[in-house]
C-alpha cells in the first residue's frame, strides 16, 4: 500500500461513501438487443431474430412517421393555445410502434400519458387523445373498444391494474396477454414494485414495458436506480431484457417474444426499452435547466426513424414515391388533427355531474338541480 | 430592505432560504427540487447555494419521500418535503396518516416529528387531471396533523418558517393559482401565531370565512357588495387544523351571518365542520343558517369546466344575498 492510498483510506468513511453514491453505477453497460444499428445496418441476434416482409417494414416506418407528425402537430397546437399541455413522444417512436405492433387485438394495453404511438397501433383515433390535453375531458375514449386503457397520470398506478387484469385473463383460461407501459421514473414507485410481486407470485401474463427515456422530468435515471432497470426483474423471479428502444425491429421482436411467453403461461417479463426523450418532459417543462444540448445531439444520431429509412433505401424496400406519398399522408393527418381540435366543443356545464356514479346518488342529483337553477337565474336576468 | 413586494412563490422561496440558513437541521426533499428548482420553482437556486445534502432530489416515490422524512426527523432533522401536485400526495397518504400523524402519541410524547409537507393545491390554472384538487379536509380529519394554508406573500413567508419550527407535522397547502400574485412581505416583522385567523376586511352585515386561494375571491366579493351598500367582513382562516373558532365567533357575534367558502367539495368538507361548531357557539346570534360555497360532489372537472366548478365572485355574492335574505 502506498502512502497516498493509506492517506486516502483514512478519509472519513461516510464522506467517501457518499461521494461514490452520486457517481454513475460502476456495472459494465449491459448489452442491448439490437437488430438495426443507428447506421441502419441489419444485424442478427441469436435469440430475437425476426423476419419481416418489405411491406411490414414499410408499415412500421409509416407508423413512426405518422406518429411523429401527429406529435409535432400537437406540440404546435399547444403553442397556439389550442391545448393546455402536451406530453411529446419525440424520440420514442420505435419503442412504441415496435411494442405496439407486437400486440394482438385481444391483448390489453395499460398506458401512461405519452403512449400516442401505441394508441395509434391500437386504432384509437389520434384526435381522441387530445381531449384531455385540451381540457374538455379526462379520457375521451372507450377503453374496451380497442383494448387500450385510459391514460394514467398518477405515476405507476396502471402497472397494478395491468397485473390484476392479467390475473383475470389467466383465471378465464384465455391466452391473451397484457402490457403495461411506464417510465424509468415510475420504476421507483411502490405500486410498480408491488405489481412485480403480484405478477410473479400469480404468474400473471403481463409484459412490463419500461421506456427508459433517461429522464423523469429533471431527474436522471441514476436518481431512480443503482442497477440497470431490466435487472430488477431478476429479484422478483422473472426475466428482464434491455432492448435498443430506438430500434423498431428489436422492440417488435423482444415484445413479441415476451408476449408469447406470457401466453404460454410462463408469467411476466420486464422489457426495458433504452431510449431518449428528445424534447421537454411536457410543454410546461424547461429542460435547459437540467440537461445539456450535447446529450440530445448524441441521441439524435440514433434517431429511430432515420435508421429505418436508411435500411429501407439500402435494401430497395421503398422508393421515392413511397416517401413522397407518406409525406402527403402526414400533411393530411396533421390537417385533420388541427381541424378536429379546433372544432372540439367545450363540454356542457352540467357535464360535471355526469357519470359520477353508475347507480346514481341523491346528493349529485340535488347539486345538479341547484346548479342548473343557479345558471338559469343569469339567463332570466338577461345577462 | 425589510419590506418588499414579492410574488407568493418567491416569498416561499425566500422563506425556505431563511430556514436553511437559520437551522442546519432543515432539509428540503422532493422530486425535481434541485436543479430544476421544483416544477413551480419554489426551491429555485436553493440546491446551488446549500448543496445536494441539504436540498435533496428524491426518487419518484411519494411514500418513500414521506417515509424517509419520518426517519430523518426521528434522527433529529427537520425535513421539508415537496409533493409536486395535490393529486400525487396519495401514494404518501398511508405514511402521513398511519405513521407521521400518530407516532408522537404512540411514543407517549417522547419523540417529535417536525416534518412539513408542502402541497401546491387547488385549481384555476387550466391543468390536467389530478393537478387541481383541494384535499385539505382529508388531512384535517386526522388527529396528529396540523394543516395550514397562506393566502398572501407575507403569510407564505412567515407561516412556512413557523411550520418548519413547529415540532408537529404540518401539512402546508400552497394556493397554486396565487403563486404569481404579488403582495408585501416585511421580513423583519414579528409574525402572529401560526394558527390564528385574521380579519382581512372588517365589515358588519355578514362574515365570509375563507382560506388559501378563496381569500382573494372573498375580498373581491366584499368590494362588490360594498358598492351595493352591504358591509361584508372577510376572515382569512389561515389554519384548517386547528381552526381559530374564537375569531370566527367574535365576527359572527357582530354580523349574525356566516358564509364559509372553499374550493374543496362542500360535502364532508371544512365548511361543514365550521358550520356545525359555529352553530353551537353562536346559536342565539345567528340571523341565518351558516351557508357554504364550494366544489361539487363530483371529480374536479376538465379544465374547460373549472370556471363553473370553482366558486367565483357570483356564487359568493349569491350566498351573501341568500344569507341576508333570511
Ligand atoms: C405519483 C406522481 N408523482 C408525481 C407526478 C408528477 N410527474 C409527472 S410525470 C413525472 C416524471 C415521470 O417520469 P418517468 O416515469 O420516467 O416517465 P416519462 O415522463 O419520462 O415518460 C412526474 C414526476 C405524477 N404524475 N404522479
Amino acid at each position: 500500500m502506498t502512502v497516498e492510498s493509506t492517506a486516502a483510506a483514512r478519509k472519513p468513511r461516510r464522506a467517501s461513501k457518499r461521494a461514490s453514491a452520486t457517481k454513475k453505477p460502476q456495472s459494465s453497460e449491459p448489452q442491448l438487443v439490437q437488430l438495426l444499428t443507428p447506421e441502419g445496418e441489419r444485424v442478427q441476434h441469436p435469440e430475437y431474430d425476426i423476419d419481416l416482409s418489405a411491406d411490414e417494414l414499410r408499415g412500421l416506418y409509416r407508423d413512426m412517421v405518422l406518429t411523429r407528425r401527429f406529435d409535432s402537430e400537437a406540440t404546435a397546437l399547444q403553442r397556439q393555445g389550442e391545448l393546455g399541455l402536451w406530453a411529446s413522444l419525440l424520440g420514442q417512436e420505435a419503442a412504441q410502434i415496435g411494442s405496439g405492433r407486437a400486440l394482438r387485438d385481444d391483448d390489453y394495453v395499460f398506458p401512461t400519458y405519452r403512449e400516442h404511438g401505441v394508441a395509434w397501433c391500437r386504432g384509437v383515433d389520434p384526435t381522441n387523445l387530445l381531449g384531455m390535453f385540451r381540457g374538455v375531458n379526462h379520457g375521451g375514449w372507450d377503453p374496451t373498444t380497442n383494448n387500450f386503457h385510459l391514460y394514467t397520470i398518477v405515476i405507476g398506478s396502471q402497472t397494478l391494474h395491468a397485473t390484476g387484469y392479467a390475473m383475470g385473463v389467466a383465471k378465464d383460461g384465455a391466452d391473451s396477454a397484457v402490457i403495461a407501459y411506464f417510465g424509468d421514473g415510475a420504476s421507483s414507485q411502490g405500486d410498480v414494485a408491488e405489481s412485480f410481486t403480484f405478477s410473479a407470485v400469480y404468474n400473471a401474463p403481463v409484459v412490463f414495458f419500461c421506456q427508459n427515456n433517461q429522464w423523469a422530468i429533471s431527474e436522471p435515471t441514476e436518481r431512480q436506480t443503482r442497477v440497470p432497470l431490466y435487472q430488477r426483474a431478476q429479484g422478483f423471479g422473472f426475466p428482464g431484457v434491455r432492448v435498443d428502444g430506438n430500434d423498431v425491429l428489436a422492440c417488435l421482436a423482444v415484445t413479441r417474444s415476451a408476449l408469447e411467453r406470457a401466453r404460454r403461461g410462463e408469467g411476466p417479463t420486464l422489457v426495458e426499452a433504452f431510449t431518449y426523450r428528445m424534447g421537454a418532459h411536457t410543454t410546461s417543462d424547461d429542460p435547459t435547466k437540467y440537461r445539456h444540448d450535447d446529450e440530445r445531439a448524441a441521441w439524435e444520431a440514433k434517431d429511430p426513424i432515420l435508421r429505418l429509412r436508411t435500411y429501407l433505401e439500402a435494401e430497395g424496400h421503398a422508393d421515392e414515391a413511397f416517401f413522397t406519398s407518406l409525406d402527403e399522408e402526414s400533411d393530411v393527418l396533421a390537417k385533420r388533427v388541427r381541424e378536429a381540435v379546433r372544432a372540439m366543443p367545450d363540454p356542457e356545464d352540467m357535464a360535471m355531474f355526469d357519470h359520477v356514479y353508475a347507480d346514481g346518488h341523491s346528493l349529485v342529483d340535488e347539486e345538479r338541480a341547484q346548479f342548473a337553477a343557479y345558471q338559469a337565474s343569469f339567463a332570466e336576468e338577461g345577462n | 430592505m425589510a419590506v418588499q413586494k414579492l410574488p407568493l412563490a418567491k416569498a416561499l422561496n425566500e422563506s425556505l432560504r431563511k430556514a436553511l440558513e437559520t437551522d442546519p437541521k432543515v432539509l428540503i426533499m422532493g422530486e425535481d427540487v434541485g436543479k430544476l428548482g421544483g416544477v413551480f420553482r419554489i426551491t429555485d437556486g436553493l440546491q446551488k447555494d446549500f448543496g445536494e445534502d441539504r436540498v435533496i432530489d428524491t426518487p419518484l416515490a411519494e411514500s418513500g419521500i414521506v417515509g424517509t422524512a419520518i426517519g430523518l426527523a426521528l434522527r433529529g432533522y427537520r425535513p421539508v418535503v415537496e409533493i409536486q401536485f395535490d393529486g400525487f400526495v396519495f401514494p404518501a397518504y398511508d405514511q402521513i396518516v398511519t405513521q407521521l400523524a400518530k407516532m408522537h402519541a404512540r411514543a407517549l410524547g417522547k419523540i417529535k416529528l417536525p416534518v412539513v409537507i408542502r402541497i401546491p393545491y387547488g385549481g384555476g390554472i387550466g391543468a390536467v387531471e389530478h393537478h387541481s384538487e383541494s384535499p385539505e379536509a382529508l388531512f384535517a380529519h386526522v388527529a396528529g396533523l396540523k394543516v395550514v394554508s397562506p393566502s398572501n406573500s407575507s403569510d407564505a413567508y412567515w407561516m412556512l418558517q413557523q411550520a418548519i419550527q413547529s415540532d408537529d407535522p404540518v401539512i402546508f397547502f400552497e394556493p397554486k393559482r396565487r403563486y404569481w400574485d404579488k403582495s408585501e412581505v416585511d421580513t423583519e416583522a414579528i409574525p402572529g401565531p401560526l394558527h390564528a385567523a385574521r380579519v382581512a376586511q372588517p365589515g358588519s352585515d355578514v362574515t365570509l370565512a375563507a382560506y388559501g386561494p378563496m381569500v382573494k375571491v372573498c375580498l373581491e366579493a366584499a368590494a362588490a357588495a360594498a358598492e351595493e351598500g352591504k358591509s361584508v367582513e372577510v376572515l382569512d382562516l389561515r389554519s384548517m387544523s386547528p381552526i381559530d373558532f374564537d375569531t370566527i365567533q367574535t365576527s359572527v357575534e357582530k354580523t349574525g351571518r356566516l358564509v364559509v367558502v372553499h374550493e374543496a367539495p362542500v360535502f364532508y368538507g371544512s365548511g361543514a365542520e365550521i358550520a356545525a361548531r359555529i352553530t353551537e357557539r353562536c346559536f342565539y346570534h345567528l340571523e341565518a343558517p351558516v351557508l357554504r360555497v364550494g366544489g361539487f360532489h363530483a371529480p374536479y372537472p376538465p379544465a374547460r369546466l373549472e370556471e363553473e366548478y370553482l366558486p367565483g365572485l357570483d356564487r359568493v355574492l349569491d350566498a351573501v344575498d341568500r344569507s341576508l335574505a333570511y
